[in-house]
């Protein structure tokens, strides 16, 4: 029966969840008999199924009955204490708020570099950089197949040259740094740590991220380069090499942003990242470190969606999950280890073209989601990125969002305030149990690479994301302005039209880069790579040396697809 | 002949791999009874008007959501009168802002769906204006 009637909404694992038979106390049945009867005679709900966003069946009302078996040591545990439902610090937002790190990149290195100035002129406290396609697949401004993209949805980067522009006159030892690059990671995190050497910072200061997550790219994002395995390799090159020479960094930040982007539905969301975590401590201890040395600096990076306490339940299962399996499935005794420490972004596929300011207020809700749920870092979207990348004025409203809500909603004064609510503990724990049969199917797959290649989340993301369609399709989900409460008169918004120049003077500089560098220092520097790639050696100092020789990101990729080869994803049928 | 299944090819150009969308359109016009034909990721102009050549077909869609539009799309089109293809239905969707629209009509683009576009209204329109196919139906 419930099955039915919301079946536009459920997929796969999540409609057993729903299922689940609650056993009412004898008070909660004179209720039933006494209050509850009379009233829906009178008047039925709106309603028979009530459902989250993700489809996951939503009681009339949650009592004691529903946390029978809770035991607040083991399921909930104090702040900053095993297994770290409550947060991952002791005073969470009472000691410091969040870092308010709002992502940014466009057009030229110069003008994202004024971007960042900026963003920190306006209180932001931390760094994110977005690259455009051609930099995220690995080609050059100057390459054929960058025409049309170069500076459209993120920064062009093509050497260190480049780089050098982007962060001219940011202050690297003080500001953290977010670098939003997957496939070619290695090479712009190299770019990176070029210039902080340049400009004398010490490496074992500095601190950032690089999302370095190739995973979910062959998952859902699908900027991959190379096929799985040697993309794995330079993800753990990465890993190991920060460990020993760049502590602070944090080399990766394990997705499920792109995840939920994709369609999949939140327990998905979940699943499918910490399996992707998994997978890559399993990898490195397998190359030999021992997984307290690497898995303190091991981060994450979640969707912050419109059902506020689906998303809260969601980020309080994340740290129960991760502590769990790094404590007991891989033996990891460094509390550190044992930390999801994440990032939250709002949900970019749940704004709205039409009247686009609607999306301040669902910004607004998901970023208290993300707060409610103890993020560590929020980027708020901006009203008009259903069309493009945001306007200064637009990312101005965004941040400030955050700003309203840490200095003026309160929300920030207590540790976890929605511990304890009948209705966010149970949800906490469905979101857990239907995480942990995620597990189960993926190891009987034989891992998330081999998973990935099976097709299998894939599959089930898609699925999820054509139920939601259809569920919109019929109105069974109301999308405010859409497909309700449409009105006819749209208010034109200003957006950002990126100038075709950049890609000019991209080129331009890119000539002029490739005569006035010391070539045969660069020749010798790529086959250096290129022999080690075909080694089981680190790559990260052949990288170094070739991105001091200002070799082009271009230039190291080709070198790298020729020994790894390129990667096809099986057919969509 | 009223059985002739009309033949679509999805397709996704430029280097972006966001393919919720154009999975989400293929899906629903097979179940609309449409036969399709999906590219995969990271497909030229040349790539795509091959293929439609290759496949018969007689209704293309472009997602695109990368801002690329304005290069690509001209290019499909030149590519397409090129191989005498202009009574091939030709869709774009994405993210497309109006002030757009009228120069990708005026390349040869037949319609533009925005975000919140419905399935229903893809199909509706493909069924509309299709080659030939209309009379069948």
């Amino acid at each position: 029966m419930t099955d039915k009637m919301s079946d536009g909404l459920k997929t796969g694992l999540e409609r057993e969840a729903g299922t689940s038979e609650r056993q009412p106390s004898n008070a909660e049945s004179r209720w039933q008999d006494a209050a509850l009867k009379p009233t829906l005679e009178g008047a039925p709900e709106r309603k028979e199924v009530f459902t989250t966003l993700s489809g996951v069946l939503v009681e009339r009302l949650y009592t004691p009955s529903d946390l029978a078996d809770f035991d607040y040591a083991r399921d909930l545990g104090d702040p900053g204490e095993y297994p770290f439902t409550r947060g991952i610090h002791s005073t969470m937002y009472r000691g410091r708020v969040w870092t308010m790190r709002q992502f940014s990149g466009f057009g030229s290195p110069q003008d994202t570099n004024q971007r960042l100035h900026y963003l920190l002129k306006q209180g932001q406290t931390g760094l994110s950089i977005a690259f455009d396609l051609p930099t995220l697949m690995g080609y050059d401004s100057d390459h054929v197949l960058a025409e049309g993209e170069v500076g459209k949805c993120g920064v062009a980067v093509s050497s260190l040259a480049d780089m050098e522009t982007l962060l001219a006159g940011l202050p690297l030892e003080q500001v953290t740094t977010s670098m939003t690059i997957n496939s070619p990671a290695a090479i712009i995190w190299a770019m990176y740590l070029a210039v902080a050497e340049k400009s004398g910072a010490d490496l074992k200061k500095i601190s950032g991220t690089t999302q370095n997550d190739i995973l979910k790219e062959y998952i859902a994002q699908k900027e991959y380069i190379f096929p799985p395995k040697p993309s794995m390799r330079l993800v753990v090159d990465t890993i190991v090499y920060g460990a020993k020479e760049v502590p602070r960094w944090n080399p990766i930040s394990i997705s499920g942003y792109h995840i939920r982007e994709a369609g999949s539905t939140a327990a998905q969301e979940l699943a499918f990242t910490l399996r992707d975590g998994l997978e890559y401590v399993e990898w490195v201890m397998r190359g030999g470190m021992a997984v307290d040395e690497f898995a303190p600096r091991l981060s994450f990076f979640f969707n912050a969606h419109n059902d506020l306490f689906e998303e809260v339940a969601k980020y309080r299962a994340a740290r129960r999950v991760w502590a769990r399996v790094m404590r007991e499935r891989l033996g990891a005794q460094n509390p550190r280890s044992w930390l999801c420490r994440f990032h939250t972004q709002t949900a970019g596929c749940s704004l709205t073209a039409q009247q686009p300011y609607n999306n301040v207020v669902r910004t607004t809700i998901q970023a208290l989601a993300a707060v409610l749920g103890g993020t560590q870092s929020l980027h708020t979207n901006s009203l008009d990125e259903a069309f493009a990348l945001p306007t200064e004025e637009a990312v101005t409203i965004a941040l400030r969002t955050q700003q309203v809500i840490a200095h003026e909603s309160g929300i920030t004064n207590t540790v976890d305030p929605l511990a304890g609510s009948y209705f966010v503990e149970k949800l906490t724990r469905e979101t857990e149990q239907a995480c942990y049969r995620y597990f189960d199917k993926i190891d009987a797959l034989g891992g998330m690479v081999a998973a990935i290649e099976k097709g299998f989340p894939q599959k089930e993301i898609h699925d999820a994301a054509y139920a939601y369609q259809q569920a919109v399709e019929r109105k069974q989900a109301v999308i405010v302005g859409v497909n309700d409460f449409v009105t006819e008169e749209e208010r034109p918004i200003t957006i950002l039209v990126i100038d075709e120049n950049v890609a000019r003077r991209q080129r331009q500089k890119l000539e002029q880069l490739r005569k006035q560098r010391d070539n045969s220092r660069v020749q010798a520097a790529l086959e250096a790579l290129g022999s080690a790639a075909a080694t089981d050696a680190n790559l990260m100092p052949y990288i170094l040396e070739s991105v001091r020789a200002y070799a082009t990101l271009g230039e190291m990729c080709d070198v790298l697809r020729r020994v790894f080869g390129t990667y096809e994803e099986p057919a969509f049928r | 002949m009223t059985d002739k299944r009309i033949r679509v090819l999805v397709a996704k150009p430029g280097l972006d791999g966001h393919d919720r969308g154009a999975k989400i359109v293929a899906r629903a016009l097979r179940d609309a009874g449409m036969e399709v034909i999906y590219t995969g990721l990271r497909q030229t102009p040349e790539m795509i008007v091959n293929a439609a050549l290759q496949e018969d077909v007689d209704a293309i869609g472009i997602s695109i959501l990368s801002g690329a539009h304005r290069t690509i799309v001209p290019r499909i089109c030149e590519l397409l009168r090129g191989e005498s293809l202009e009574d091939v239905l030709l869709l774009v969707g994405g993210i497309v802002p109006d002030e757009d629209i009228p120069e990708l009509k005026k390349a040869g683009v037949s319609e533009v769906f925005q975000p919140g576009a419905s399935t229903v209204q893809i199909v509706d329109f493909i069924r509309a204006h299709v080659r030939a196919v209309t009379s069948d139906k």
